[in-house]
């Protein structure tokens, strides 16, 4: 991925960070009960490392608050995903780690479904159909050096 | 009439990890269950408790996926994605390791003793089935590898009285096996599902099976083959749609009463009964009681008690096993 290895899209178009949420009032406000809003689940996925490049999912534009759909009431979350190529083979790993990220982050209650954005990929079903499947991902993270690139994309990076 | 699914007891059985199976022994009293905790659990009844009686560790290096007891009950199977198949024979109260399967190349994902008990079948993510021999000093012998799918077989299932098999896949088909001179071979293949086939069962009299998809389907296919010697004497007879709002990962047909039974990525449990009155060639299947909250988590399987009439275990993703009964009011 890094160092030597030739990348498959050598020069992407980088995308501006979104700044800060902005705190409203009643979020402030301990006592308000906050739902659980597309712009939280953005902020958990928008750092995600690229596998390829020394930039995030949100520098790439692969995520967009626009493509996360929560449901608070109804505990399910949708991401969609846009690999920047469409041939992209990081596309099932990049996936994987929004998967992760939110298994980790939410509520046990969310139904979580992440999904390669509608024709922008060439195996747009198969892809969709591997993260689909629990008990591939189950065991794909039972897999200790898949779950090792996983965690790196995961890990905090100095901006 | 007015049916019931009423919650007798509900307990934890594999804390922290998922459960992802469970199966009872062919006398009904006890329970065996497995998860991503790498154990085997077994669970028997004590006055109105459900108590863990023994722990099956150090079999597995990795998730425990299904358990199977022979017909005899003396011995528990159980498939591993650590790419094993373990053969535990009961003493007493207590099980030793008698023997591990090994060949499968990566996941196994089911195991399945067939009535006879003196064969056992295995599927996994290498897309292959394997049938074993079991002779009468416990050695076990593997005799065909059936390579009839495309993708991942999730799960296999036997004839309830001939020695036919049954394979679902990821490659949204079933196949039907059945030995010729010693050899099986995928003798049908069942189209129809539109994803991935998780789980599959046969009726009383195996004339039937029904599967179960992340179509979020159910479907009810029934043999033909004595009556028209066909290619593939499977027809797709009935579909039940629209009553699962995501995957359904298992299915279960009672012996006992007919009732038809799901487990469900909604986190429900669905009971279907059969119309009585229909034809027999376009059976009518209606939902007869639902928990729309069985678990806090997905529902990974459901199993009828194989002796006492509408009693149902199923299982989580919360690490959670449920104990139900299923009651019709007269």
């Amino acid at each position: 991925m890094s160092g030597g290895a030739r990348l498959e899209n050598a020069n992407p178009v980088i995308f501006q960070r979104s700044g800060e949420r902005l705190l409203t009032a009643s979020e402030e406000d301990e006592d308000v009960h906050d739902p659980i809003d597309d712009r939280e689940i953005f902020d958990l996925i928008r750092s995600i490392n690229d596998p390829e490049h020394p930039l995030s999912l949100e520098e790439l534009n692969v995520v967009e608050q626009v493509r996360v759909k929560v449901d608070d009431a109804g505990s399910t979350v949708g991401v969609e995903f846009t690999p920047t190529i469409p041939h992209c083979s990081m596309a099932t790993l990049i996936g994987l780690s929004i998967k992760v990220k939110l298994l980790r982050s939410l509520p046990d209650r969310f139904k979580i479904d992440v999904h390669i954005s509608p024709g922008t990929h060439a195996s747009e079903e198969a892809v969709n159909k591997q993260l689909a499947d629990k008990e591939r991902v189950a065991a794909a993270l039972e897999n200790s050096s898949l779950l090792e690139v996983v965690n790196q994309c995961l890990s905090s990076r100095t901006m | 009439m007015k049916e019931s699914l009423s919650l007798v007891q509900r307990f934890s059985a594999h804390p922290d990890s998922r459960c992802w199976f469970v199966s009872w022994s062919p006398n009904g009293t006890l329970l065996a269950s497995c998860g991503g905790d790498k154990a085997v659990r077994i669970w028997g009844r004590e006055g109105d408790s459900w108590v863990c009686k023994t722990v099956l560790q150090d079999g597995h290096q990795r998730t425990v996926r299904k358990v199977a007891w022979s017909p005899c009950g003396n011995y528990l199977a159980s498939a591993s994605f650590d790419a094993t198949t373990c053969i535990w024979k009961k003493k007493n109260d207590d099980f030793e390791s008698l023997t591990v399967l090994e060949g499968h190349e990566n996941e196994v994902k089911c195991v399945a003793w067939a009535p006879s008990g003196n064969l056992l079948a295995t599927c996994s993510r290498d897309k292959s089935v394997w049938v074993w021999e079991v002779d009468e000093e416990d050695e076990y012998e593997c005799v065909t590898v059936v390579n009839s799918h495309t993708q991942d077989v999730k799960h296999v299932v036997w004839h309830p009285n001939q020695e036919l098999l049954a394979s679902a896949s990821y490659d949204n088909n079933i196949c039907v096996y059945k030995e010729e001179d010693d050899d099986w071979e995928c003798r049908a293949t069942l189209q129809g599902h539109t994803s991935t086939v998780w789980s599959l069962c046969f009726d009383a009299t195996g004339q039937r099976l029904a599967s179960c998809s992340d179509d979020r389907t159910v479907k009810i296919w029934k043999d033909y083959s004595n009556e028209s010697g066909q290619e593939l004497p499977w027809k797709c007879v009935c579909t039940l749609s629209g009553y699962h709002g995501r995957t359904v990962y298992d299915i279960a047909w009672c012996r006992l009463t007919g009732a038809l039974v799901t487990a469900c990525g909604d986190d429900a449990v669905r009971v279907f009964k059969e119309d009585e009155t229909a034809s027999p060639d376009e059976p009518v299947f209606s939902l007869a009681a639902q928990v729309t909250k069985a678990h806090s988590q997905d529902v990974n399987c459901v199993a009828w008690n194989p002796k006492e009439a509408g009693l149902l275990a199923s299982c989580s993703d919360d690490g959670e096993i449920a104990i139900w009964r299923f009651q019709e009011e007269h």
